[in-house]
């Protein structure tokens, strides 16, 4: 089964769902813990994250790392505004390519689901257009929200709002 | 399906970041090469490059209206892009695959214990 969702909202925002076996505290933690993010945060093969730092407090900074075997790399840096343990966190993200990108704002919310969790991202981006320009970068790294920005800008073109959520080729 | 690209020729020419975004453009409608040039800081002509590349991969066609030469994305190219997507999607899904195997070896804390 896929447990994962991708959906579009209105023209700025992405919806990602996932569900996960263990508790909130246990997602949430892997979401703030560098030394666990350094551990799956890393999109294709190849890459790696070999600078993590995540300062998980209101007001704190973070700032991920990732390179590739090919010596190619990127980072993004973010600020986070509202930190709810173990339920939700709201930061914003921009990539440098080496140029900032326009901050993505996102909630990422972990709910207990039975014995598991559902996690649900909801990004929102400034507008389509600022959108179009970041998936023209970024996506190397394998970075899931550029992989949703793409989604949803292609996706729009003549499946506006349509769920995404199927299972990948494999 | 005879207006399927090559799709190495279509991954090799969706591996350029300017490119992906250009069809990403085009995947919003029919622009002309002035209107993608707008975004980037880039000169008509390497632009105008970057087109070329795309519909030798099959993944752009022009239309002639007067003196313009609006492009759009091709059949194919949509085809080319989901599977690009689809790629996409699954190291995404390979993320979270990780995820799960980090969660799976997390210690429940012990009771009463203060994080």
């Amino acid at each position: 089964m896929s447990k994962l969702t991708l959906k579009t909202e209105g023209d700025t925002h992405v919806v990602v769902t996932r569900r996960f076996a263990a508790p909130p505290e246990f997602v949430y933690r892997a979401h703030t813990d560098p030394k666990l993010l350094q551990k799956w945060l890393l999109g294709p093969d190849g890459w790696t994250m070999p600078v993590c730092i995540n300062e998980a407090r209101p007001g704190g900074k973070f700032r991920y790392e990732w390179t590739n075997v090919k010596g190619g790399g990127f980072h993004i840096t973010g600020e986070y505004l509202e930190l709810e343990p173990h339920s939700r966190i709201v930061h914003v993200e921009r990539m440098h390519l080496p140029d900032p990108t326009p901050d993505n704002h996102v909630e990422t919310r972990f709910d207990v689901d039975g014995t598991g969790t559902l996690m649900t991202i909801r990004m929102t981006l400034p507008d389509a257009q600022t959108r179009a320009a970041m998936l023209a970068t970024g996506m190397e790294g394998g970075m899931e929200a550029s992989y949703v920005r793409l989604e949803e800008l292609i996706y729009n073109s003549s499946r506006h709002g349509t769920q995404l959520g199927k299972q990948a080729h494999s | 399906m005879d207006t399927s690209p090559n799709l190495d020729a279509a991954f090799s020419a969706m591996a350029d970041p300017t490119r992906r975004a250009i069809l990403a453009r085009l995947a919003k409608g029919e622009a002309t090469v002035m209107e993608l040039t707008a975004p980037f800081e880039m000169t008509q002509p390497a632009i105008s490059q970057h087109l070329k590349v795309l519909e030798e991969a099959g993944l752009v066609v022009r239309r002639v209206q007067g003196t313009k030469r609006p492009r759009r994305l091709a059949k194919g190219g949509i085809e080319a892009m989901d599977q690009w997507l689809a790629m996409l999607r699954k190291a995404l899904e390979r993320n979270y695959d990780r995820l799960d195997e980090v969660l799976a070896s997390m210690e429940k804390p012990k009771e009463g214990e203060k994080r």
